[in-house]
Parts: C-alpha cells; sequence; structure tokens
C-alpha cells in the first residue's frame, strides 16, 4: 500500500471543470451534487402536496395564483381534477421517498462523511460512485417527465397497487421505468457503502471504534442491497403486465368499468404485487430512518459533550433492526383477509421490532441527562427530533396490532404516524446535519440567527400538519379522499383540514431563512477552521473544506468515536487520531 | 488516472474479508441478485399453487422444448468451464492461452443466444384459440384448438390498447397432431364468432409462459450483460494484461464469479420451467 505518495500526486493536479464537479469520482463531490439535486425533489414534493391541500382545505374552488397554469387535464378552469389529485398524490409519495429522503440520507450523507468518518482517502469505487449518481438522476428525471405523458404521471398511489396500476394510463409506465432506474442507482450506491465501511476503515479503527452514523450508513446499505431486488422484481412483472399483456396481477374474471377482461389469460394475483412491494418497502422505513439517527447520535455527541449512553446497545439494535424488518412486512396487509394465522405472527414480529427502536431512543434521550448541552442549531433540531420520532414510533404500535388496525388502516392516522417518522422525524435530522457538517463542506457557519428562526417556526407549524391528521383519521377519514367534506363524518372535521393546509402553507415561508441562510453562508458565513465544534470523530480531522484524498496525513485511530469529558484531560474532548 | 485517489485494499485481500474491493463487491452485488431472482422463484411458487384448475401445464414439457434447453446447459455448463480456464492461464501469465478461452466462453454464450432465438421464435409461430362453444376435431369435442396458421390465412392484427390480439372475421388453422402421432388433422376453418380468445405461445398465453419468457429473458440480459464485458476484455485486455498481469487476473475472476452465478440460475431455471 502506497501510502506515502496517495497524497502527494493528485494535489496539484488540475481537473477541468467537468470532472470536477459534473462527472466528478470525489466522493465529496458526489455527496454534494446528490444533496442538492435531493432537495430540489424535496421542494418539488412538498409543492405538489401544497397544491393538494388546497382542494382538501377549500374543496371545489379554484387555486389561486398557480391555478391556471397547471394545464385543463391536471386542473381545469383552476379547480385541481380528481386525476389531477391521484397523479399528485402518487408522485408526492414517489419522489419524497425514492427521490428525497434516501438520497438526502444515503447519497448526501453518506457519500460526503462517511468515507470521512472511517478515515478512507474515498470511497472504494469511486467511479461506480459517480455512476450511481448519474443513474439516479436520470431516473428522477424520467419520473418528473411522466407529467407530460398522455394522461399524465402515474396515479395508482406511491404503492402502485394492481390490478388498478396495471390499467391505468402510461405515467405508470414510466413510473416503472424510473424505479428500476432508481433501484440500480441504489443498489450500486450500497455495494459501495457497504465494502468501503469494511474495507476502507483506517488503522485502529475496528468496528466498535466507528461513529454510531457509520454503523447506520452499513446498516441502510445492507437493507437496500437486499430489499430492494424483490421491488425490482415486481416492477418488472408489472411492466410485463402493461407491455406484454400477461397477467402475473390480473385475476382471472376480473371486470373493469363493467367490462370483463376476456383478452387476458387471468390467474395472477393481485396479492402478489403487495407482497414483494412491502418486501421492499418495510425495510425501506428503516432506510428512511437510520441513516436520521445516525446524524442525530453524532450531533447529540458532540453537544452533549458526553460519550453516547449505550453505544454497543445502539450498534446491536441497529443491527436487530435492520435483519427484523424483513419479516415485519406484512403488516400492511392486515385488511387484505390473508388469514389469522398469518396476520398473527406478522403482529408478533412487529410487537419485536418496536423493541429496538424504543432501545435507540432511550440510548439517546439518557445521553442527555446531566450534560451541560451546547444548545447549538443543530442540536435544537436534534432535541426536536427525539419526541417527535417517539410520537411516530408510538402511534405505529396501535397499526401494528390487528384489532386496532381494522379501524385505523388506510385513514388519515396512517399518515399522520408516517410522516411523523420521516418528515419532523428524517427531515429534521437532515436539517441538523446540513447545519452541523456545513463548516466541513464549505468551511464557513451558518448563521445561527436565522437557523434558529428556520428551526422554531418549522416545529411549530410541522406540528401544526401532523397532529391534526392523527384526530381525523381516529375520526375515520381515508387517506387517498378527493373531497372529505362530501361525508358527513368528514365535513364535521372539515376545520381541521383547513388548519393542516395553513400550516403546511407556512411552513413553506419557514423554509425562507434556511434557503437564504444556505446561499448567504456559503459566500460570506464566517469562516472556521477544520473542527469548529471540538468534535472528536475523524472528519473534523480533515481540512475543512476537505481536498480531493480527504487527509494530509492518512490517521491512526487510538480510541473510540466518543471520548467527551474525559478526566483528567486538558481538553473536553479527545479526537480519535490523537494519542491518548 | 494520474488525479485518482490511490484506494487501499484495490488488489490485496482485507483481513476481516480476505477479498479484494472488487471481489467483496461482486459478492455483494451477487447477493442481491439472488434476492431478485429469489424474488421472481417465489412468485412463480404462489401463482402456480394458486392457478385456477386446468390453466397450468402438468409440467414444462407439455409446450417447451426440453431437448434444446438440455443442449443449452450444456453449453452453459462449458462456457463457466472455460472461464475458469481463462482465470487459470491469466495467473499462471500466459495471456494468449487466457484471451482464447475467453473467446472460447463469449462464442458459447453466443450459441445459448442462438438456441434460445429458435426456442422463442417457435412459440411466437404457434397458436392457440380458444373457443365460445366446443368444436369438434378428429373426433374430440374440444373448447380450445392450439396449432400453425395456415399459409392462406388472413394475417393476425394486434389490438396496441390491451395488447392483445383482436378477433378476426375467421382464421384457418393447422391443428396440431394428437399426442403419439404424428398426423396433423385437416386445416380447420373456425369463425370469429365462436372465438373467445385467441393468442400465440407468447407471454400473453397464460401465467406459466408469462413466468417462462420474464425468468428467461431476464436470463438472458444477464448472458447479454456477461457477453458485453467478456467482449471488452477481449478487445482491451491484451494490452491492460501487459501492463498490470494481477489486476487484469482479477478482473476475470470477478466477471468469472458472475458468470457462474448467471450459470446457476440457469440450473434452477432448467429443472424449474421444463420438467416440474
Amino acid at each position: 500500500m502506497s501510502k506515502h505518495d496517495t497524497h502527494a500526486d493528485h494535489h496539484h493536479e488540475e481537473l477541468p471543470f467537468w470532472r470536477k464537479y459534473i462527472f466528478s469520482v470525489d466522493h465529496k463531490v458526489i455527496g454534494v451534487q446528490y444533496t442538492i439535486t435531493a432537495l430540489v425533489f424535496l421542494m418539488f414534493g412538498f409543492a405538489l402536496m401544497m397544491i393538494m391541500r388546497w382542494q382538501l382545505a377549500y374543496p371545489g374552488q379554484p387555486i389561486p395564483f398557480i391555478g391556471k397554469y397547471l394545464g385543463d387535464t391536471i386542473a381545469l378552469d383552476g379547480i385541481l381534477s380528481g386525476d389531477g389529485y391521484n397523479a399528485f398524490g402518487a408522485m408526492h409519495g414517489t419522489i419524497m421517498v425514492f427521490l428525497a429522503i434516501v438520497p438526502l440520507g444515503v447519497g448526501g450523507f453518506g457519500n460526503y462523511v462517511l468515507p470521512l468518518q472511517i478515515g478512507a482517502p474515498d470511497m472504494a469505487f469511486p467511479r461506480l460512485n459517480m455512476a450511481s449518481y448519474w443513474i439516479y438522476l436520470p431516473g428522477g428525471i424520467i419520473m418528473l417527465a411522466s407529467f407530460f405523458m398522455p394522461g399524465g404521471a402515474a396515479n395508482s398511489g406511491w404503492t402502485s397497487y394492481a390490478p388498478l396500476s396495471v390499467i391505468a394510463t402510461t405515467g405508470q409506465t414510466m413510473w416503472l421505468l424510473g424505479m428500476v432506474f432508481l433501484i440500480t442507482s441504489s443498489l450500486l450506491g450500497s455495494v459501495n457503502f457497504i465494502v468501503t465501511a469494511v474495507q476502507l476503515r483506517a488503522k485502529g479503527l475496528s468496528f466498535f471504534r466507528l461513529p454510531f452514523f457509520v454503523w447506520a450508513q452499513l446498516v441502510t446499505s445492507f437493507l437496500l442491497l437486499l430489499a430492494f431486488p424483490p421491488l425490482e422484481a415486481a416492477a418488472v412483472l408489472q411492466l410485463m403486465d402493461r407491455v406484454a399483456g400477461t397477467s402475473f396481477f390480473m385475476p382471472t374474471g376480473l371486470v373493469v368499468s363493467g367490462v370483463e377482461q376476456a383478452h387476458l389469460s387471468g390467474g395472477g394475483s393481485p396479492l402478489l404485487w403487495q407482497h414483494l412491494f412491502w418486501f421492499l418497502a418495510h425495510p425501506e422505513v428503516y432506510v428512511l430512518i437510520l441513516p436520521a439517527l445516525g446524524i442525530i447520535s453524532e450531533i447529540i455527541a458532540t453537544n452533549t459533550r458526553k460519550p453516547l449512553w449505550g453505544y454497543k446497545s445502539l450498534v446491536y439494535s441497529a443491527i436487530f433492526l435492520g435483519f427484523m424488518s424483513f419479516i415485519v412486512w406484512a403488516h400492511h396487509m392486515f385488511m387484505t383477509g390473508m388469514g389469522t394465522t398469518l396476520s398473527t405472527f406478522f403482529q408478533a414480529t412487529t410487537m419485536i421490532i418496536s423493541v429496538p427502536s424504543v432501545i435507540i431512543l432511550t440510548c439517546l434521550i439518557i445521553s442527555l441527562y446531566g450534560a451541560s448541552i451546547r444548545f447549538t442549531v443543530p442540536m435544537l433540531f436534534a432535541l426536536s427530533f427525539l419526541p417527535m420520532f417517539a410520537i411516530g414510533g408510538l402511534t405505529g404500535l396501535p397499526l401494528g396490532l390487528t384489532a386496532s388496525d381494522i379501524h385505523l388502516h388506510d385513514t388519515y392516522y396512517v399518515i399522520g404516524h408516517f410522516h411523523y417518522v420521516v418528515a419532523p422525524g428524517t427531515i429534521f435530522a437532515v436539517f441538523a446535519g446540513i447545519y452541523h457538517w456545513f463548516p466541513k463542506v464549505t468551511g464557513r457557519m451558518m448563521n445561527s440567527t436565522l437557523g434558529r428562526l428556520h428551526w422554531f417556526f418549522s416545529f411549530i407549524f410541522i406540528n401544526g400538519v401532523f397532529m391534526p391528521m392523527l384526530f381525523q383519521g381516529m375520526a375515520g377519514i381515508l387517506r387517498r379522499q378527493y373531497d372529505q367534506s362530501e361525508q358527513l363524518h368528514g365535513a364535521s372535521a372539515q376545520g381541521l383540514s383547513v388548519m393542516v393546509s395553513w400550516s403546511a402553507w407556512l411552513l413553506f415561508v419557514a423554509q425562507i431563512p434556511f434557503i437564504i441562510n444556505f446561499f448567504w453562508s456559503i459566500w460570506k458565513g464566517q469562516k472556521v477552521g477544520a473542527n469548529p465544534w471540538e468534535a472528536t470523530t475523524l472528519e473534523w480531522a480533515a481540512p475543512s473544506p476537505p481536498p480531493h484524498g480527504n487527509f494530509d496525513t492518512v490517521p491512526v485511530v487510538y480510541c473510540g468515536p466518543y471520548e467527551y469529558s474525559v478526566p483528567g484531560k486538558k481538553t473536553d474532548f479527545c479526537p480519535q487520531h490523537v494519542v491518548a | 488516472m494520474s488525479a485518482a485517489v490511490a484506494i487501499p485494499h484495490d488488489m490485496e485481500p482485507h483481513p476481516v474479508t480476505g477479498m479484494y474491493n472488487g471481489k467483496f463487491g461482486l459478492w455483494l452485488f451477487l447477493a442481491s441478485e439472488v434476492m431478485l431472482f429469489g424474488a421472481l422463484f417465489s412468485s412463480y411458487v404462489l401463482l402456480r399453487m394458486g392457478a385456477p384448475e386446468g390453466t397450468w401445464p402438468k409440467h414444462g414439457a407439455e409446450i417447451l422444448n426440453v431437448p434444446l434447453a438440455t443442449f443449452n446447459t450444456v453449453v452453459l455448463i462449458t462456457s463457466s468451464v472455460t472461464m475458469v480456464m481463462a482465470w487459470a492461464a491469466l495467473k499462471m501469465n500466459n495471456i494468449a492461452r487466457g484471451q482464447l478461452f475467453l473467446t472460447v466462453t463469449f462464442l458459447l454464450a453466443g450459441a445459448f443466444l442462438v438456441v434460445k432465438y429458435f426456442e422463442y421464435s417457435e412459440k411466437f409461430n404457434h397458436f392457440e384459440v380458444w373457443l365460445k362453444e366446443p368444436m369438434v376435431v378428429d373426433g374430440n369435442s374440444v373448447s380450445s384448438i392450439r396449432g400453425h396458421l395456415a399459409k392462406d390465412c388472413p394475417p393476425l392484427t394486434k389490438e396496441t390498447h390491451i395488447r392483445a390480439f383482436a378477433i378476426p372475421e375467421f382464421i384457418l388453422l393447422d391443428p396440431d397432431a394428437p399426442a403419439g402421432s404424428k398426423e396433423h388433422p385437416p386445416t380447420l376453418r373456425i369463425d370469429g364468432g365462436n372465438i373467445r380468445r385467441i393468442s400465440d405461445f407468447g407471454p400473453a398465453h397464460s401465467t406459466f409462459l408469462a413466468t417462462y419468457f420474464t425468468l428467461t429473458g431476464l436470463h438472458g440480459l444477464h448472458i447479454i450483460g456477461g457477453m458485453v464485458v467478456i467482449l471488452y476484455f477481449m478487445l482491451t485486455g491484451s494490452r491492460f494484461a501487459q501492463k498490470r498481469p494481477d489486476k487484469y487476473a482479477d478482473r476475470i475472476e470477478c466477471t468469472g464469479l458472475y458468470w457462474h452465478f448467471v450459470d446457476l440460475v440457469w440450473i434452477f431455471l432448467f429443472p424449474v420451467l421444463y420438467l416440474l
């Protein structure tokens, strides 16, 4: 291994612009590409939802300002149509999960931070890394282009349940093709992450000296590696149903709009799609949340100035969580009539999987006990993450029990539940991570006052969005309804819908300080050194921003990841690369 | 590559895994491939178990061509052997011999695809007609008839929006010879009014054939993918091998791992689809 010339050759080599910033093989550039692209998709998915919220708050009224620009198929006379609403709903879910949150947590933060935290010069396969971004981007563009297909974008929900999705308009075919791209991209990414985390660790960085963030990414990568292929299989089968006239998901004697589908061979199983889909989509939930837990752990350790409480419990819980997530999928299918024996099995596994989640949350909360907390902007986001993730997790328990799920299934309660995990949960963690690692990426701090404004109003309004949904759901309002006010029980809860919608629009306003802060700080933020937070993990040993190849000298690790406030030391932190 | 960063364990094995990066990555990739084909095989089991009475053939040999598939199995296994011999030759620094075996592997893969092409086209020229009222053929009353379109039968058209053959005014069909005989019954004229459904033996014919085409099609794509990689090394390999023989042997080792996996998938596909 040529340790010494690693850094000598490449520093002076000037790459042309397109190799340095566009088709770059540097994990840091790719991480930033992922983050920016995914933030744009996040904004787009949010915009779709803000338009839908108008229809839900004020059904049948023309959308102000933008209604007339949406085109006649989506919004005739400025009023969002039922088909338009369905397409927006399906694409909101798809974009948020597959194009925004996963690429942020794994593609963005994982790519940027993981190699730095393990003291590696780059990912194990830099060119594969570039390929995974350049497969992700066309996948996203295909998804967006489907809005311009005849009949509009996919409109069978983000779950694309058959047979509805098989008889849907061409947008669904685009959705399937887009998914094949995204799955390929995440496959390449996950192989790269696992190899990097296992083989490229710096000298002395044993597995139990890895920061929890790296563990979270490692488990996430295994989930992506093993759970996505069944969805790819399902997408191939559905594509065959749509393009080649097969009947994998089409039962015998299917009647569509009063016409029997006699040209089909029949004999297929609509439930097969649900099994294959949820075999991916339940592990996917942990793909969404584990990177977030990793980010939050780093920030809590840094800002409490204490070692994380129960580091090994965290690690073992994450591994157990990853394993269990493969055998809980059918709790999404209690209402399909698959039989009580299966339901009981999946109910039991679902209750078991809540144990490691609670262990992780408990460890993080106990870590706060007795600390002199630094209330920095990332820490504010991390602190508000904890209770909101708890709400998201605990509201999931009634859904995992078959008896209570009968009442709550497919209502706004479900929407409230999983958004509490993903929006105030993962998205808050993403914001926390951006504030935390911004000085590493740019060499400048983000403005703290704007950051506090962003945090405070986001925290208020995001609860205004999702808390009322839990009550609406318990009132029995169904999740995919175009106009809930047509039903008596829906009309009586219409006031809550108005509140949710206004909270959502104000939540958008609350993001403006962040956007201003983000761009202002890139050029005008206060300049800082390599380790502004006085943190211990290896990424802070590299210069800010790190050059191509990352470290000035190859780091060697001498201690665990969170050696804060060690008695008898001059400083309250002992970086991993410094001899104790 | 002067601008590239030197990556640790690019060539020498890591103590934890005992593998260099590329080999470890390839094993992970194969794990994900196992999940992909595993999901498809599971779907096959579920669909077959849930198939309505009489819609699934007793065993694949009723419809599929077992001798051709057996021949193809031998071809693929041989190609796996030549792949290993290519790697072994390169490990022993015999570049010319390595490149030769690589070429043989490529040609065997091509032979597999050619046979597959004949199998597929046989299916697309073979038809089944499901009737509304049973007809008497050769003294037996039947509700569906299999056969080839007669020479003077008007061409069939496909309705694009339902992705199936449109019911024509009439068709002329040369029915298949009954089991155990080689004599074809005379050409039949079937009125469109009595046709419930008409299909070639393509994916739309039945869920069995849908599974057959999806699984073998996906496997075929994997073969083509492997052939692209092998062709790349056939064309560029000698120069690369002169400069860095060890690295080149590693690459062929990884290609070989993938190739054996594709071979293994076929070893499962063959009995599941053709024999069971």
